[in-house]
């Protein structure tokens, strides 16, 4: 079978996580519930990530640093989806509310 | 075909109102990137996407819309609708075009092979110290959730 690195040029895989990376930022700065504020971020990383793995695949594949770069983003995004979480759920039972403009006691 | 599936259910996490739904659709954005891995040749990462992506980030983010009552799920917009079109659309065709004019040295050779085992061997000689903070990381995130989401 022919590698798929012959067939499909790399662009192609750089402007896919490009338009992934511009939906996330959308998502972030339009929506005003928290949680979905966390999903448009976690899309934004998925857009990294898949980058990572596609120049590992077309420049290096016999050195393996971008497969390992997407394993770190991976478990930081992890990491970060449980804290933000829990986050959100100690805001939600003080304010009653997930939406993040209403959220603004520090805004003086 | 897949990348169609991926960007498409991108779209709708972003266009659609639910917000269950829209859960839904980025599970399935997930698994089309996990399919874009395996396109990619990079299986062990593949797997690792569907089982920590559209496994354990989609449970907590289920619970946490479960746990939020039905009043607050509604997916409402903000007033900066206009001026993130503008910048998304500026960030996408500025990293399309970058990574369109750039000449990348693609080298000919053909892509991973046996990823699993090198992966293990390269994340336990040089990555080691990356690896233990990894997972120094963790810890210390799932100990925050647990402080923070405790009754007291």
């Amino acid at each position: 079978m022919e590698a798929v690195t012959q067939q499909i040029p790399l662009e192609h895989f750089l402007v896919l996580s490009a338009i992934l990376f511009s939906l996330g930022v959308y998502g972030v700065l339009t929506r005003r519930n928290a949680v979905l504020i966390l999903m448009s971020i976690e899309l934004m990383l998925n857009a990294a990530s898949v980058n990572m793995v596609a120049f590992a695949a077309y420049t290096s594949p016999e050195q393996f640093i971008g497969i390992i770069f997407a394993i770190f983003i991976i478990t930081i995004a992890a990491a970060e989806a449980g804290l933000a979480l829990a986050i959100i759920l100690r805001i939600f039972r003080y304010r009653k509310t997930a939406n993040v403009d209403e959220i603004d006691e520090l805004k003086w | 075909m897949l990348s169609a599936l991926t960007v498409g259910a991108a779209g709708m996490v972003i266009v659609v109102r639910n917000l269950l739904h829209a859960l839904l659709f980025l599970i399935l954005s997930f698994v089309g990137v996990a399919g874009l891995y395996i396109t990619l040749s990079a299986d062990f990462i593949a797997v690792v996407q569907v089982l920590i992506y559209a496994g354990a980030i989609a449970v907590l983010m289920i619970f946490s819309v479960m746990l939020t009552p039905l009043s607050d799920r509604d997916n409402a917009e903000g007033l900066l609708r206009l001026p993130a079109l503008v910048l998304s659309g500026l960030v996408a065709t500025g990293i399309a075009f970058v990574a369109i004019e750039t000449d990348w040295q693609v080298t000919s050779e053909s892509s991973f092979e046996n990823t699993s085992v090198a992966i293990g061997e390269a994340l336990l000689s040089p990555f080691v110290l990356p690896f233990e903070i990894a997972s120094v990381l963790l810890v210390a995130a799932m100990i925050g959730a647990i402080v923070l989401v405790r009754e007291d």
